[in-house]
């Protein structure tokens, strides 16, 4: 008797844990020959909602963790990826790539959360300043993750696009809320398996389905989301999430279309975009005569 | 003539006699034009308006009110003159003219500050002493920068971004200009700048320095108005970037106005920043601190220190202290070196700030002001402490710009943390404590751009600044100043 293959249901990331939709509604995707392949999750507002309150909760422990541990972390979900890469390569096939096309999708990714865990504590060095003020001050400015984002992923590059936007965000110490890609979700999906066991603490990486249409302006009009990012999305989402960003000053991040392989497009300022710039001040004591003449 | 304050402690001791700045040396026109492309320009409608001295409500001068034409005509001025002139002109050549404007400014500081305390009502010991200096100093920062932004961002390729629209707040007129322009020139942009309607009068004297500096025609353009002037800057199509300081609700208007388009937007908005008195604080500096925390320039700072946190073991001595100190201060002529606290800046303001006070008697805050004298004529406020206060209080959430102080007292370091950062703002902080590694707790966890350690209020052009949150994005000062008026390749 040939055995009966156990197909993987589809969920949700939120707050370290795999629920499914609240809304219990679903859409169904198709391989290229038009087989149907899995039932992905049609998010709600609602489960937009539940995803920033757990990004939230996760902000403060994953911000203030040493610089140190935050790259350890990154650089154990490209270990964890790395394990997967034939998962993954099958995966992406499943959803139409080449086989070829697949496996550079891989690497890729693996290579580009390496590239980041080595940034995690490194980039603070570049963005921080001691600021020699004319008064008897110390004066310095140290970069601060920005908070709570919102991650439009890319429609296009599956992995790769989802990779590039996610892994410096949370590298500079933000928690995100991720709307994957309406037409490759399932690798989504499957990168939040490989995150839920690298030591990511609940809550830093939520992962949602469904549509953008749908799900864009819960996160942007969310008084508790600092700020959204995106890549090639349409004008006219754009234009409406700018507009809602505004009612509690979010930043708003757009990356145009781009083709994520290029090694230009990963840097420092993909981690800088995100990142806040506070100063502090305090008096040096003034008194008596000496100086540091010898 | 200043009027003094009565208080308790001066009936003791010494009465200081007016010492008023002299304003012979200062030369005001009857009315001004807008500033564009290098010329005095009529506005298009013909129409001017007024400025007052807020101290005394006299006239000072008319000021040209300009529209949507007459904004295009800068706009079209500043693009020409980026195109032809200023994004050509070599790095060090360009530096060289913001230095001079930076000599020329210092040479004229005293008129200047004369001027500005005589628009705003800001007392003249703070125009002649921060405001001023400050603005000349940023001048003179960033022109130094003009030929070195590749070392500030390392392997990266630095633009300029074409022609920035700038829109500048009533309370620091002079310095909220240089903080706009200085940094907007070296990084190779033009400019037009809008000051508030209520202070435009030492931007139109920048601009008279800037005409004798020689700088190109159209590389500043200087157009006064309304919000309506301001808001055709921003929805003018050839503006590429657009940076704005004042309130958070017309910053907001601001990103809902340029959503869909390419401009770059820098945000420096409101805040409701906690000042936080810690046990082992020095009390004497402490509440030096906490007096220029809020009362600094009436209370009309962004980063003004209005939500005051004292730990409950020594509240009381410092709210004792703090009202003997509130005594002692100096309410009056803005021109009397002796002020502590002058004119609020306009009719307008002072109808807010009342309102709030009432706000704050109605929802049961106890309400303290010194007993002393303020001027009939002109807007003044006496300098207002509301104990008493819950969280859920509107005096305690909403930025009131005045001087208005809310205290409320916390047991523990957790809890602190948790009020000082449960507001929409972040734009400063204030920790008082001697304990050095407590500092660094406290400044890590406050969600906000500046934090103030052992001190509160001092700025200066090499430090950025600048908020989280609803307090806006993008900082100026500094090298992180830079990058608000840079593409990067």
């Amino acid at each position: 008797m040939t055995r009966l293959q156990v197909l993987k249901t589809y969920k949700l990331f939120i707050g370290g844990q795999f629920p499914r939709t609240e809304s219990g509604r679903y859409y169904a995707l198709h391989g290229k020959d038009g087989i149907a392949i899995a039932n992905v999750c049609l998010s709600s507002r609602k489960d937009a909602r539940n995803a920033v309150v757990a990004a939230r909760k996760a902000f403060g422990s994953w911000s203030e963790r040493s610089a140190f541990n935050r790259g350890q972390i990154v650089y154990r979900i490209a270990e964890m990826l790395e394990g997967r890469r034939s998962q993954f390569i099958e995966e992406l096939q499943l959803m139409g790539l080449t086989a070829a096309n697949a496996a550079k999708e891989v690497d890729a990714s693996v290579d580009r959360i390496v590239y980041y865990a080595g940034w995690c504590d490194k980039y603070q060095q570049i963005l921080s300043a001691v600021n020699p003020v004319a008064s008897s001050h110390f004066n310095f400015s140290v970069a601060e993750a920005t908070g709570v984002v919102g991650i439009i992923a890319p429609e296009e590059s599956p992995l790769l696009g989802l990779v590039s936007l996610l892994i410096p965000a949370i590298a500079g110490g933000n928690t995100v809320v991720v709307i994957a890609s309406e037409k490759y979700p399932l690798s989504a999906v499957t990168l939040a398996e490989v995150i839920h066991s690298s030591d990511v603490p609940g809550g830093v990486v939520n992962i949602l389905t469904g549509t953008a249409d749908e799900l864009v302006p819960p996160l942007a009009s969310h008084l508790d989301v600092n700020a959204m990012t995106s890549s090639g999305l349409s004008a006219d989402i754009a234009r409406a999430m700018q507009v809602q960003a505004a009612d509690n000053v979010k930043r708003v991040v757009r990356y145009s279309a781009m083709d994520w392989s290029k090694p230009s497009t990963q840097g420092l300022s993909m981690i800088e975009d995100l990142q806040e710039i506070k100063t502090t001040w305090h008096p040096i004591e003034n008194i008596g005569g000496a100086t540091s003449s010898y | 003539m200043a009027k003094k304050t009565t208080n308790k402690s001066n009936e003791k001791g010494w009465e200081y006699a007016p010492s008023l700045e002299s304003t012979g040396h200062i030369e005001l026109k009857e009315s001004y034009d807008l500033f564009i492309d290098g010329k005095w320009v009529k506005p298009s409608s013909g129409k001017y308006f007024e400025t007052i001295n807020p101290a005394n409500e006299k006239v000072l001068a008319k000021v040209a009110h300009a529209n949507e034409e007459d904004v295009d005509r800068a706009v079209k001025a500043a693009r020409k003159a980026y195109d032809t002139v200023w994004s050509k002109m070599a790095p060090s050549e360009r530096a060289k003219y913001i230095f001079r404007i930076a000599r020329l400014m210092q040479e004229r500081a005293r008129e200047l500050a004369v001027i500005e305390t005589l628009d705003a009502g800001k007392s003249i010991r703070e125009s002649r002493d921060i405001d001023v200096p400050l603005a000349c100093n940023h001048f003179f920062y960033y022109a130094g920068w003009a030929d070195k932004l590749d070392y500030a961002f390392p392997t990266r390729k630095v633009e300029s971004l074409g022609v920035a629209g700038q829109i500048i707040p009533w309370n620091f007129p002079l310095l909220m200009a240089a903080w706009k322009i200085a940094p907007a020139l070296a990084a190779g942009n033009t400019v037009v700048l809008k000051p508030a309607e209520t202070t435009p009068l030492t931007a139109l004297k920048l601009a008279e320095i800037i005409e004798l500096s020689g700088l190109p025609a159209g590389v500043v353009n200087i157009v006064t108005g309304f919000g309506d002037t301001g808001a055709a800057i921003v929805a003018h199509p050839d503006v590429d970037k657009v940076a704005f300081t004042g309130s958070t609700a017309v910053g907001k208007h601001i990103q809902r106005a340029i959503a869909g388009t390419d401009k770059k937007v820098t945000l420096e908005l409101g805040g409701k920043s906690a000042n936080i008195i810690f046990e082992d604080a020095p009390i004497d500096q402490a509440v030096e601190g906490i007096v220029n925390g809020i009362f600094f320039n009436q209370g009309h700072v962004c980063c003004a220190g209005s939500r005051l946190f004292v730990q409950e073991s020594v509240a009381e001595l410092v709210v004792r202290k703090l009202k003997q100190r509130m005594d002692s201060l100096y309410v009056g002529d803005p021109l009397d070196k002796n002020t502590d606290i002058g004119a609020i800046n306009s009719k307008e303001q002072l109808e807010v700030i009342n309102k709030y006070i009432k706000i704050g008697i109605e929802e049961g805050a106890e309400m303290y002001q010194p007993s002393c004298e303020i001027p009939s004529k002109g807007y003044f406020c006496k300098p207002t402490l509301f104990s008493n206060v819950a969280q859920s209080n509107l005096i305690a959430q909403e930025e009131i710009f005045g001087p208005v102080l809310t205290i409320q007292t916390f047991r523990t370091v957790d809890e602190v943390i948790q009020k000082a950062n449960n507001s929409p703002f972040g734009l400063a902080a204030g920790v008082w404590t001697d304990k050095g590694s407590r500092i660094f707790n406290l400044t890590t966890k406050l969600r906000a751009g500046v934090v103030w350690a052992n001190t509160y209020n001092k700025f200066d052009p090499a430090s950025p600044f600048g908020g989280y949150k609803e307090s806006g994005f993008g900082r100026e000062g500094g090298l992180h100043g830079l990058r608000a008026y840079v593409k990067l390749k």
